[in-house]
């Protein structure tokens, strides 16, 4: 990773002293252990703290909506597909972004980690393949590939589909994983079962948003969950109201979720809000063909009619 | 949308779609026929999506 850093602000140094951008986005260290936070460089001494590791899980599509500066960003395979949606959803133009692609090896999973020590961690360290954790009296070496996000376990585009110059050579993809296996196992399930399985994924779920400010895809002005005139969910914690914003968060993102684990991510009660977004991009691929952010020049299921589109839902 | 909410368990039978003209009287009476059918059949939804007093724990 030490080389992806240095190249990293190899290249951002560049852009930035040949007047090729106004500004680069990428991450620098957090100030706790796993939590590297997204920086945006405008000069080249900002461009030193840029940084790469197993921690940059957020998706930075998020800071580019609507900006009307030329911009560098650091994109992995995800970021990448998040940047194409934003331009075919004209919330950035193509030319005004450099993107410095990130073939990736996946992210490391901070809720599944700290869940495995009983005390703080106050230390991560990586080297290849392993990852050190330790904390005031302990020390322990884990294998990365254990301890991978989900969906970058079951990733199958870690390479950039969109880039102007890449900091290393492309990485092989995926292809024995299935992305969409908890779903068929949830759709095996009947009516009862399926809406039990719910209510108790999101009870834990405190109304913070954060999963929705992490997404690149939640751009709008106002949320809906913000309106008041009229208000379209309630704001209180009756499973119906928590239910309610779920299932509409997850379908404002139907055939643009990328799958980057973002909201997931932030997320401090660590509910696997995945599990809605995944049914909907499994639908997209299943009915449509369609998955969200490869090319640019095609237009999502959603903006687009078609004679053949399926229509059994419709009497 | 219909497969979507049927998947987070929505009873099959619930949900219904149709695309109705004004000028197509007799067809809206027979698909709202069916639908309060279909409903009836199922049992009632006070468990599901409906909300009645604030859940205070
Ligand atoms: S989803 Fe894929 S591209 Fe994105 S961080 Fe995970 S492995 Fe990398
Ligand atoms: S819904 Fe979650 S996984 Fe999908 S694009 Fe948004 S942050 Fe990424
Ligand atoms: S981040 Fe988690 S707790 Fe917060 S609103 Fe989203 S699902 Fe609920």
């Amino acid at each position: 990773m030490k080389e992806y850093t240095e190249k990293i602000r190899e290249i951002a140094k560049r852009l930035l002293n040949d007047g090729t951008v106004d500004m680069v986005i990428g991450f620098r260290k957090g100030t706790l252990p796993m939590m590297n936070q997204p920086h945006i460089a405008t000069c080249t001494d900002s461009a030193d703290e840029l940084m790469w590791d197993s921690n940059c899980g957020l998706n930075l599509a998020n800071y580019v909506t609507d900006r009307k500066e030329k911009i560098g960003i650091v994109a992995k395979g995800c970021d990448s597909r998040n940047l194409v949606t934003h331009v075919i959803e004209n919330k950035i133009k193509r030319d005004q972004l450099y993107i410095i692609g990130i073939p990736c090896s996946g992210m490391i999973d901070h809720h599944k980690i700290t869940a495995m020590f009983d005390t703080d961690i106050t230390s991560v360290k990586e080297s290849g393949e392993s990852i050190t954790i330790s904390g005031n009296d302990f020390s322990k070496k884990l294998i990365k590939q254990d301890v991978l996000c989900e969906n970058c376990a079951a990733c199958t585009h870690r390479n950039p589909v969109e880039y102007d110059e890449l900091v290393a050579d492309l990485v092989e993809e995926q292809t024995d994983v299935d992305p969409y296996e908890s779903v068929t196992e949830i759709e095996s399930m009947d009516a009862e079962e399926k809406w039990n399985y719910f209510e108790d994924l999101i009870s834990p779920c405190i109304r913070c948003y954060a999963c929705r400010n992490a997404c690149p895809l939640c751009y709008c002005p106002t949320c809906f969950v913000d309106e008041s005139t009229p208000q379209w969910v309630g704001k209180s914690q009756d499973p119906i109201d928590v239910r309610t914003f779920h299932l509409l968060r997850a379908f404002h993102c139907a055939g643009r979720c990328t799958d980057c684990g973002a909201c997931e991510r932030v997320c401090p009660m660590g509910i696997k809000i995945r599990e809605f977004t995944k049914k909907l991009n499994k639908d997209c691929l299943e009915l449509y063909g369609w998955e969200a952010g490869l090319s640019l020049d095609e237009r999502p299921p959603l903006d687009t009619f078609k004679t053949d589109d399926p229509d059994e839902f419709i009497k | 949308m219909k497969n979507f909410l049927e998947h987070t368990g929505i009873e099959p039978g619930r949900l219904h779609f149709s695309w109705i003209s004004s000028a197509e009287s007799t067809k809206f009476v027979d698909v709202v026929k069916k639908i309060t059918h279909e409903v009836k059949m199922l049992d009632p939804a006070n468990k599901r999506y409906v909300k009645t007093e604030p859940k205070v724990d």
